[in-house]
């Protein structure tokens, strides 16, 4: 008996707009002016937040940073596509959606100081504080909109990641579940091409990270993460898709890391330099810029204009970080449980009886 | 009130905290249709529904880390892992997530999740099926571990659990799921208190789970010779009541930690060194401990050659009481 096709699969590509700041809004519908603007705006304060943290911790004044240069399309159209009563499972690369959620930008300093206070989430904020093991979270996206579920509430649930962490067990049994229940969530990979020194080609065999949806049955698709309008648009899509029952979508996110893994890093040990001009040259800021200038939306004094008022808000901010008082050892013991237990009690009136004599 | 074995009296916590409260979900591999592969959550998918009886597919990380986002998002996930020597692909879920949520968030969040599971050797099952490994748990800061070992504790305490706004690890004594059938004492239990199983003035005895059978027997052996011992059901590993050992040993100046975990590690060497450290002018004798050997517990045709009996105990009984 000749072989048959057993399932036919195919993954598409989505771009809106090109490296020339051409954009084809057939797919997505057009993007006003006024977003327009508002987009580009927050890529700038998100890429001037980003290089003022490097100067803060080259300076000593912060601890080690994971630098989000290069991602701001898929971190700003993402967090756009948020609503304010989804929730948002991030990774630790994701200082760009921290900042459109609304996160306290001191709270981004104060957690890459080494301060846990930076890891408390506002009330108003249904977000998860950053993950550090790598891929750990995505079982807890699918898991609040699990719950969603359950209740009955209309929300949809992002988790972000990386290329690296679709190598992880906990990816794919989260991934499986979700699509098992069809759970309302998105899991938005941005495929930066490297994690540390390992590159993408080490991560997996297949052409895409986005057809790893395929094998558990939700939908997949593979977008130009340096696109900020075509992250947007189907960011939008997904999110809108699982808030009316549609189930849960795998994004991919092609973009690029261009600032080394961490400030502990020095990617030139691995890294091809001529790789990292390549794709300055698809930097997710100047293509919007390139649409803005066609389109008479952008001029040198507007230019300045941004760049002065991030500058001068990020300085407050570091201000308001570094005047921050230290905090009270004390809520080492007190965050444990909601009760103290006896032995914490016990642990804690030593120390204190201890910081007494000193 | 009808006589209830252990893990009936599991399925009767599960049912009425659920009733009680309906944010309580349990879920795990098995526990829908099938009831769970000892019975556990029988009847509660026919009573409670779908969507609060949920079978899910076979993975343990995937399992326990959505129930931590559920937990957050405010359901009372109760998870069942089928065996415990099963949780290990799942143990930076509960290490690096579930233990410090509240921790890292500053009480942003926290994680009311329960983790149920079947423990330790005895019942002939296959490799990997028997392991007492509580003291990985006991071991992890921000995370209560219960070990009950009668009915009604089984009952009390899987209630106090459920309720209880932190992770718990519930571990229930596979070998005594059906040993013992007795009328539920229905008691309000912290997560904490110690239970006096036994009275004696002679040498205390300290354990917990399936041990404390044993335990009991050999104090009823040492009984029938004169020597009345004092067994002690820790029925909480963690926070642990250790005044409530203290205050034995106290009266008996001799104790004796009986476990089935291996003893290297074991919290028997916790308990040892607290009672040195709150009692040690008490002390008539070195602390002892029985324990399991430091080996993988053996399959079935050898597990009681590792297992200790109430031999082993007696015989560290007259040691202590020698000494």
């Amino acid at each position: 008996m000749p072989k048959k096709a057993a399932g036919q699969f195919s993954i598409e590509y989505i771009q809106v707009l090109d490296e020339n700041g051409t954009a084809d809004f057939s797919l997505y519908g057009k993007v006003t002016d006024k977003e327009v603007r508002y987009m580009y705006e927050r890529m700038v304060l998100a890429r001037t937040f980003d290089e003022k943290a490097l100067n803060l911790q080259r300076q000593g004044r912060l601890g080690t940073y994971a630098s989000i240069r290069g991602q701001e399309a898929t971190q700003i159209g993402a967090g756009l596509a948020l609503q304010a009563s989804d929730w948002w499972f991030p990774a630790f690369r994701d200082v760009g959606i921290s900042l459109m959620r609304g996160l306290p930008l001191k709270t981004l300093f104060l957690y890459w100081s080494g301060d846990e206070r930076g890891n408390a989430v506002p009330l108003q904020q249904n977000d998860f504080p950053i993950a550090i093991p790598v891929g750990t979270h995505i079982p807890h996206a699918v898991g609040a909109a699990w719950a969603a579920r359950i209740k009955g509430d209309p929300v949809a649930v992002l988790v972000t990641f990386g290329d690296g962490a679709t190598s992880k067990g906990d990816f794919h049994e989260a991934v499986n579940i979700a699509g098992v229940f069809s759970l309302p969530v998105v899991f938005l990979c941005q495929n930066n091409q490297w994690a540390i020194s390992v590159p993408r080609s080490r991560q997996t065999r297949s052409p895409t990270i986005a057809q790893k949806a395929i094998a558990y049955g939700i939908s997949g698709i593979q977008v130009d993460g340096n696109d900020i309008f075509g992250v947007y648009g189907t960011v939008k899509e997904a999110l809108d898709r699982a808030r009316n029952g549609g189930g849960a979508t795998l994004i991919e996110a092609v973009t690029y890391r261009m600032s080394d893994h961490t400030t502990a890093d020095d990617a030139s040990r691995y890294r091809d330099a001529d790789e990292v001009k390549a794709w300055e040259k698809k930097d997710p800021l100047l293509r919007v810029k390139k649409y803005m200038e066609k389109n008479s939306l952008w001029s040198a004094s507007y230019e300045e204009e941004i760049i002065a008022s991030s500058r001068k808000k990020i300085a407050e901010t570091v201000k308001e970080y570094e005047e921050t008082p230290p905090p009270d050892p004390l809520e080492i013991f007190r965050n444990v449980f909601e009760k103290q237990t006896p032995d914490l009690l016990e642990q804690e009136k030593k120390f204190l009886e201890k910081q007494g004599e000193k | 009130m009808e006589k209830l074995n252990l893990v009936s009296a599991v399925n009767l916590a599960l049912r009425e905290e659920m009733e009680r409260d309906s944010s309580v979900v349990v879920m795990g591999e098995d526990v829908g249709k099938d009831g769970g592969v000892f019975r556990a959550t029988e009847g509660l998918l026919e009573k409670f529904g779908e969507k609060r009886v949920i079978d899910t597919p076979l993975s343990e990380t995937a399992i326990i880390g959505t129930a931590i986002g559920m937990a957050a998002y405010g359901l009372v996930p109760v998870v069942e892992i089928q065996f415990l020597g099963f949780i290990y692909s799942a143990m930076e879920q509960i290490i690096s997530h579930a233990a410090r949520l509240r921790t890292r968030t500053r009480g942003r969040y926290h994680c009311p999740m329960v983790i149920r599971t079947p423990y330790g050797g005895g019942i002939h099952a296959p490799e990997h099926h028997s392991e007492s490994m509580e003291a990985c748990f006991v071991h992890i800061p921000g995370i209560k571990v219960v070990v009950p070992s009668t009915p009604s504790d089984a009952r009390n305490l899987l209630k106090a659990a459920i309720r209880d706004p932190d992770p718990v690890l519930f571990l229930e004594p596979a070998r005594i799921y059906r040993a013992v059938r007795e009328e539920i004492r229905e008691e309000n239990l912290s997560l904490f208190e110690a239970r006096v199983a036994r009275s004696g003035k002679d040498v205390t005895l300290i354990s917990w789970g399936a041990m404390i059978h044993v335990t009991l027997k050999a104090a009823e052996a040492l009984s029938r010779e004169g020597v009345e011992a004092e067994v002690i059901d820790l029925r909480v590993l963690y926070p642990m009541d250790i005044d409530r050992v203290i205050r034995s040993v106290e009266k008996t100046g001799r104790a004796v930690v009986v476990h089935e975990a291996p003893l290297t590690g074991g919290l028997g060497g916790e308990i040892a060194a607290l009672i040195q450290e709150k009692a040690l002018l008490y002390l008539e004798a070195p602390v002892k401990r029985v324990a399991g050997f430091n080996t993988p517990i053996p399959l079935p045709k050898l597990e009681m050659t590792y297992l200790p009996g109430p031999d082993s105990v007696i015989e560290a009984v007259k040691e202590v009481l020698s000494f």
